[in-house]
């Protein structure tokens, strides 16, 4: 058992997932290939002499040879490629995310505001067919929806597993009573409903900052988003991590640096962290997707980012709002989540293959 | 077994006092002016010096949290508004009514939900994941473990709105999703809730077909099953009576935190199928900026997850002998 169950459950119950993978006892089995052992097993493919290869070189070597690795990480690297070039497409493609087509050429939207052509309104002009009511084009709206539901995903991980490493580490290093609050810490923060908290949270977050009657700012929204997902994610990876130092403190070249008269801060970068790099890969490569489909749920639940700025989540709001009358209009940005998604997963299997080949699938 | 039952339980109260007042300080201390986001975004002056009086904010934080806690036990009065009996959790000044009374109101239909979805997948999910394991690597295998890629992947408001228009909408092989109280109707109840169900179940019978897969091949390995292989126990038995016990300790955590996360609020669920259910109640008072209302729907959510993490602590003792002992 590893921590398997989070790679398979990428919905948002973040907390309670990782709570039950490390019930289930996913930081024990999580190995730690020492790297001087792993250069060892080098020479896989016989070659004339014995090459010296760095366990990141190894780990390419592995990836590179999994075949479903590397075509989900081939479509990784293709969405995030949309994030970033969201301008350059939409300049290339002729449109863009603001302007209501539909409602400045006529014909395109019938007397009920939906699009008049079959399908949504798919056409060689619009290739995802048409908003319903205000007439944008959909392949913009989903190209920059992407944009910024990555944006503050790729955010959001950045802080939770910088949080994560330094509570983790803090706690798993320090031992006694620091070890022990941060514990009590982590139990509270897991056993908190996480979603509803996290709803509940973005007004009291928002009111630090804003007056309630005033128009909430959107790069505020941003912010408080990347807030709460980070306050009610870091707990999970804490743990996993407190527990990994906690083994690694005892391990014989530990103390033996410590007996050389390492610092604390010698010990903890040049001993422990090179020994955490691996779960602290494989976890953000868990913790990426549950944020993309968690912001996607908040704005699917209205709470995420307003309207005007196009938002992956917030299509899920509106695309169930026209669905009887306009199906296609859900049906690109599901299946786009559902392929980012189920990529997302695949590469999650494979890093995890790739750096610790030893661990059973 | 009783000191068990009732040391957990002691632990667990401490936990909610804990988290009553990590919400309270939290929702009462950080805001910029409470009393205005208890009243609401639309919120008369008067109704405002109302709110400002009766959430006592002349009053030290700590009396205020202790008033609050007390009235949870003893009912408190609202002046001019009315009182509130019992179990009074707060006072919601946009429903003006107590908002235990609307939580009671909403529970049975996110009770049911919960109950309905959890046996199917439970079931489901231990069933798949058992025939998977015993079936490693054949087709039946690898059937489940793509098919459980893919549940696990689906998002709820995307697959649930695909069913809506293709089972109800379209081609009405199911009704529209509506709770309808099975004392009253259970055939109504019973069919209501049922594309709710199954597509919850499609989403979270993923995960336990998964856990129970690979629970499962560990525990056929296990020097137990052999013994009991060995000795010429039939293959049923072996699987039933040895390997699925050891399975279940695992499974049942995580049911015991689905179960507890899904009655505290299948908000994404009820939000899909325009259920009124504990989740749609919070997302109203987020929306609304009804604190006290919010307060007491994460309330209501942590003590579900702790109460059945209690469950699952027992249950444990029940399945495994050795956690009894020690």
């Amino acid at each position: 058992m590893d921590l398997t169950v989070l790679r398979w459950f990428p919905q948002i119950p973040l907390s309670i997932l990782y709570r039950s993978a490390i019930l289930l006892g996913g930081s024990r089995t999580m190995t730690i290939p020492a790297p001087a052992a792993t250069a060892v097993e080098a020479p896989v493919v016989k070659p004339p002499e014995t090459v010296g290869r760095s366990p990141g070189q190894l780990m390419w070597l592995r990836f590179r040879r999994d075949r479903t690795g590397v075509v989900s990480a081939i479509v990784v690297i293709f969405f995030f490629l949309v994030a970033l070039l969201a301008p350059v497409i939409s300049w290339a493609y002729g449109k863009d995310p603001y302007v209501l087509y539909g409602q400045d050429i006529p014909g395109l939207l019938n007397d009920y505001g939906y699009p008049v052509g079959a399908n949504g309104g798919i056409s060689s002009e619009f290739w995802f067919g048409i908003e319903p009511s205000l007439g944008r084009d959909v392949f913009t709206q989903l190209v920059y929806g992407i944009r910024t539901s990555l944006l503050i995903a790729v955010v959001a991980t950045v802080f939770t597993t910088m949080i994560g490493i330094v509570m983790g580490i803090a706690a798993g290093y320090s031992g006694g009573k620091t070890d022990y609050l941060i514990g009590r810490l982590i139990d509270t923060m897991l056993s908190f409903p996480s979603v509803l908290f996290i709803i509940a949270f973005m007004p009291v977050v928002e009111n630090l900052f804003v007056k309630s009657n005033e128009e909430t700012p959107i790069w505020l929204r941003a912010v408080t988003l990347v807030i709460v997902l980070t306050l009610f994610g870091w707990a999970g990876l804490a743990r996993l991590l407190r527990g990994q130092v906690l083994s690694l403190r005892e391990r014989e070249f530990v103390e033996a640096a410590r007996v050389t008269g390492a610092s604390p801060a010698r010990i903890v970068f040049k001993e422990l962290l090179p020994n955490l790099w691996t779960p602290i890969l494989i976890q953000a490569t868990l913790l990426l997707p549950a944020l993309v489909t968690s912001e996607a749920a908040l704005s699917f639940l209205g709470v995420g980012m307003p309207e005007a700025i196009p938002d992956w989540g917030r299509m899920f709001l509106r695309g169930t709002e026209v669905y009887r009358d306009d199906i296609t209009y859900l049906i690109f940005p599901g299946a786009a989540l559902l392929i980012f998604v189920i990529a997302f997963n695949l590469l999650g299997d494979s890093v995890r293959d790739a750096f610790d080949p030893k661990l059973k699938r | 077994m009783i000191r068990f039952i009732t040391r957990r339980t002691l632990g667990a109260a401490v936990t909610l006092v804990i988290i009553a007042a990590v919400t309270f300080f939290l929702f009462f201390a950080v805001p910029a002016d409470p009393a205005r986001l208890a009243c609401g975004k639309v919120c008369p002056p008067e109704l405002l010096e109302q709110a400002r009086h009766n959430l006592g904010l002349d009053q030290p934080l700590f009396a205020q949290f202790l008033a609050w806690l007390t009235g949870i036990f003893t009912g408190r009065d609202y002046e001019g508004l009315g009182r509130c009996p019992a179990p009074c959790l707060g006072f919601s000044f946009v429903n003006r009514a107590p908002v235990w009374e609307t939580i009671l109101d909403r529970l049975p239909l996110t009770v049911s939900l919960t109950i309905g979805a959890a046996t199917v997948f439970f079931t489901f999910g231990v069933a798949t994941g058992v025939v998977a394991a015993l079936r490693q690597g054949r087709p039946l295998d690898k059937i489940a473990s793509v098919s459980s890629l893919i549940g696990a992947s689906v998002q709820i408001y995307f697959a649930g709105t695909l069913a809506l228009y293709y089972l109800v909408y379209k081609n009405h092989i199911l009704r529209q999703p509506k709770y309808v109280p099975f004392t009253e109707d259970p055939v109504g109840w019973l069919s209501g809730l049922a594309l709710p169900w199954v597509v919850l179940a499609i989403i979270f019978t993923a995960n336990y077909t998964r856990m129970t897969r690979s629970t499962m091949v560990e525990q056929l390995g296990e020097d137990y099953v052999r013994t009991a292989r060995a000795k010429g126990m039939p293959g049923r038995s072996v699987v039933m009576r040895f390997a699925l016990r050891g399975t279940m300790i695992p499974i049942v955590t995580i049911f015991g935190v689905d179960l507890g996360t899904l009655i505290g609020g299948a908000i994404i669920t009820e939000q899909t199928f325009g259920l009124q259910g504990l989740g749609q109640l919070s997302i109203r008072a987020v929306t609304n900026s009804d604190l006290p209302m919010l307060m007491a729907t994460v309330l209501v959510a942590a003590g579900a997850i702790v109460v059945f993490n209690i469950i699952v602590d027992v249950m444990y003792a029940v399945i495994d002998p050795r956690v009894r002992l020690s």
